[in-house]
């Protein structure tokens, strides 16, 4: 019962702040409900027991999201509206409904199928993170560290290209 | 009773009692801070207020409820009013997963003071302690005032620099005990005042109270709400009790973090000796405090620049090493 009530509640939360970012014209507005929609994703994770994958949406959007703000406040004043070009509205949705049907088909795939199997069925006795550990150590493991080295890679880019004029003195 | 019956009751009496208890320290907290401020400035602090000015925090109190809430003409209405609570609520969600006592036996029934136990529980507290910097950020920036404005972006400066510290600097107790759970760093030190992992980890329980006090913007880092530079940054267009909230989410985060050094480097609710748990991790916990005063008194503010120079360019390499060294020992 207690899922049942999360899920729906969660699901409408979720639901409407999308919808919000998606229709505001307020900057500020967009951002913060993108933001919250992100951080109310995580609960359907938790509820799925994934709580390492919940923490993890929870940290890496929290981050993502700031970053947005940042660009937002050097780009928008964000006490005004902003004034959006109008595309043709038959395209946007001719497209948005073939991308959600593509997208929902693909998620219910498995659903429709009689018989369901995981690829890598949880080992059983193991917690989360370890299940998460082993697979992402044997199997994803080139994956996971090409994506490792790029992102050190970026980050010793950025720190090298942000403190260029750091050490100068307060006189120059 | 039914285990279910239980359990509702149990975690709403959990969920209150954190609340209400550490609003009500979070309150005596700021009494306490002025007096300690007060002796290493050589001066009395408040004394007019009752004994020893102890009713000043009544006096507080009454004055953040009864005062005008006032809501900018020109400001986003809707986030200027949400931006507090998410500061305070965030705070409050962040200790559900912090174990504060040991469990102790209650009506037949074995109480383990956590209101919900996830087995991932230290990501989580870092985490949603995160989400509440979303609060001085979206506050300033929609209180359509510059100086709120310029403490936005020093909130967005902070996160950015203290956020790889706290994460990186954690990550080799983690290491070595081999868990995220919150309980199973506690129980990993519980051999006596020599397995506590601050001997093991001294670099990390230095760069993780650093990171802290940058979380929790205390003075050496509290650069988006320093008086002398801009107003109070982020809360200048706040008054009453919509200012209040900020105050009682940032001495609630400072518990949050309190616990968190306890519970991971410094033994936790383990019996210290002869002291029981319960009452060692309250002295380990108010130590922490103390310090977090000590060096409000001690220290002076430092620019954005240093802040992101210090964290990315000292700090972080520094966790990097200590995580490598780390990794090569377990080896």
């Amino acid at each position: 019962m207690f899922e049942l009530v999360a899920f729906y509640l969660f699901a409408f939360l979720t639901i409407g702040s999308f919808v919000t970012t998606v229709k505001t014209r307020q900057p500020l507005y967009a951002l913060t409900s993108l933001a919250a929609g992100m951080i109310f994703i995580s609960a359907f994770f938790f509820m799925l027991d994934a709580d390492f994958m919940g923490v993890v949406q929870i940290v890496v959007y929290t981050g993502a999201v700031l970053a947005l703000y940042a660009f937002g406040m050097m780009f928008f004043d964000s006490s005004s509206l902003i004034k959006e070009k109008q595309r043709p509205a038959s395209t946007v949705f001719i497209l948005g409904t073939m991308i959600a049907l593509v997208i929902v088909s693909m998620l219910v795939a498995p659903i429709a199928a009689d018989h369901f199997q995981g690829a890598y069925p949880p080992i059983e006795g193991e917690g989360n993170v370890e299940n998460i550990g082993y697979i992402l150590f044997t199997k994803y493991l080139v994956p996971f560290e090409l994506a490792a080295v790029m992102l050190l890679t970026a980050m010793i880019a950025g720190i090298v290209l942000a403190s260029k004029h750091m050490n100068l003195k307060e006189s120059e | 009773m039914s285990d279910v019956t239980f359990y509702i009751i149990e975690t709403i009496i959990k969920a209150s009692l954190v609340v209400l208890i550490l609003s009500a320290i979070a309150g005596f907290t700021t009494y306490f801070e002025r007096k300690v401020l007060a002796f290493m400035q050589r001066r009395k602090g408040p004394m007019h207020v009752g004994p020893h000015g102890l009713l000043q925090i009544a006096a507080d109190g009454i004055k953040l409820f009864t005062k005008e809430d006032i809501v900018p003409a020109q400001s986003i209405k809707p986030i200027f009013k949400i931006a507090p609570i998410i500061t305070a609520a965030t705070a409050f969600i962040a200790m559900a997963a912090v174990p504060f006592f040991p469990p102790f036996e209650l009506f037949g029934r074995t109480i383990h003071p956590i209101v919900a136990d996830v087995n991932v529980g230290i990501l989580f507290v870092l985490g949603v302690g995160a989400v509440g910097l979303y609060g001085p950020l979206l506050a300033g920036m929609a209180s359509n005032n510059k100086w709120g404005m310029l403490g936005a972006a020093r909130t967005t400066v902070q996160f950015v620099s203290y956020e790889v510290v706290s994460g990186l600097s954690i990550l080799a107790p983690i290491m070595i005990v081999g868990s995220l759970s919150l309980v199973e760093m506690n129980n990993y030190q519980s051999g006596g005042l020599l397995s506590w992992l601050i001997f093991k980890q001294p670099i990390a329980f230095l760069l993780f109270l650093i990171a802290g006090y940058a979380e929790t913007n205390r003075t050496p880092f509290d650069l988006l709400e320093h008086e002398a530079e801009i107003i109070n940054g982020y809360g200048t267009e706040y008054s009453g009790m919509r200012w209040g909230m900020f105050f009682i989410g940032e001495y609630a985060n400072m518990f949050t973090v309190a616990f968190l050094v306890s519970l991971v480097f410094l033994g936790g609710w383990n019996d210290f000796y002869f002291i029981p748990g319960a009452i060692a991790i309250i002295l380990k916990v108010l130590f922490l405090m103390f310090l977090f005063l000590w060096t409000r008194a001690a220290w002076p503010h430092i620019r954005p620049d240093q802040i992101m120079w210090m964290m990315w360019k000292v700090l972080m390499p520094l966790a990097i090493v200590n995580i490598f060294i780390t990794g090569l020992v377990i080896l």
